[in-house]
């Protein structure tokens, strides 16, 4: 059953994400990105991590994804604009995505399954005490990710700040009167 | 789910990999190659939470590390389309092939 719904979900995340590379506009590749990061978050279902599955629904799909569609809207200079690669771009980026797929797969393949069988994943509640970093009966010293919070949290609001101040809107310069006399 | 090992969610994750480094090999659209980082980044996420499910120790660790990687590319995300905007306000264009003129 679990092979299946696998298949399933891999074959439709993994199409979405060959849709991405070959679509020639922007806006369908976005659309693309739309199905493939669902896939990624269906596939963090299946292996249990129900936490991590929404966050990727709720902060990806409902959030970055929509950043990026403002942005295609916001530069695209007309409806239907597309990339145009060169052929000779196509056979390099080509080759090295092959290689590099082949190096992987045959890295994992490599790694022996683990015979331990699977885990349960920790739900929403460990992870906010280990981010909180509150001793727990299985870490009795506490030793956490407070640090690491911390850290992404001040980055996150000093990169929100940042991005603000690089895309306002600029006041345009009011047109000069004409050397002519203008009225 | 015993039956379903480690390695398929690896190939899944390499697969994705390949198709993020083929976009931003190919695209020329700045937008593109945003596209390309997130798949990376979702390639690299898969394998965070695949390890912690199968290998004894990291239940915890692997998904705060995901939890982590999604919020910094959700900041990336931001910094670069407002890079983009900003570029695209001077040039009329995303185009990177266009962005010659940042030599200080």
């Amino acid at each position: 059953m679990a092979e299946v719904l696998f298949a399933i979900i891999a074959a439709s995340t993994g199409g979405a994400a060959l849709g991405v590379v070959l679509s020639k506009s922007v806006v369908r590749a976005s659309v693309w990105l739309l199905f493939t990061l669902i896939g990624v978050s269906l596939t963090y279902f299946l292996l249990g991590a129900e936490f991590l599955g929404s966050a990727q629904l709720i902060v990806y799909v409902g959030g970055t994804l929509v950043l990026v569609v403002f942005g295609v809207m916001l530069t695209s200079p007309g409806p239907f604009s597309g990339f145009r690669p060169k052929k000779i771009e196509w056979i390099i980026g080509v080759t090295i995505a092959v290689v590099l797929f082949a190096v992987l797969v045959i890295g994992s393949l490599g790694i022996a399954n683990p015979t331990s069988g699977t885990q349960e994943l920790p739900s929403t509640g460990p992870i906010g005490m280990s981010f909180l970093g509150v001793p727990e009966a299985n870490r009795p010293t506490g030793a956490a990710f407070l640090l690491p919070f911390e850290i992404v949290s001040v980055h996150l609001i000093v990169v929100l700040i940042a991005a603000a101040y690089l895309a306002r809107a600029k006041r345009r310069l009011p047109p000069k009167p004409g050397p002519a006399g203008a009225p | 789910m015993n039956e379903l090992g480690l390695t398929p969610f690896l190939v899944l994750s390499a697969f994705l990999f390949a198709c993020g480094i083929l976009c931003f090999l190919t695209k020329r659209n700045a937008i593109g190659l945003l596209m390309g980082v997130e798949l990376v980044l979702n390639a690299a996420n898969i394998n965070f939470v695949a390890f912690a499910r199968f290998v004894p120790g990291f239940q915890l660790e692997g998904q705060v590390f995901a939890v982590i990687v999604i919020v910094l590319a959700a900041a990336e995300a931001a910094v670069a389309l407002a890079i983009f905007l900003n570029f695209y306000n001077n040039h009329a264009s995303v185009d990177v092939d266009d962005a010659k003129d940042l030599k200080g």
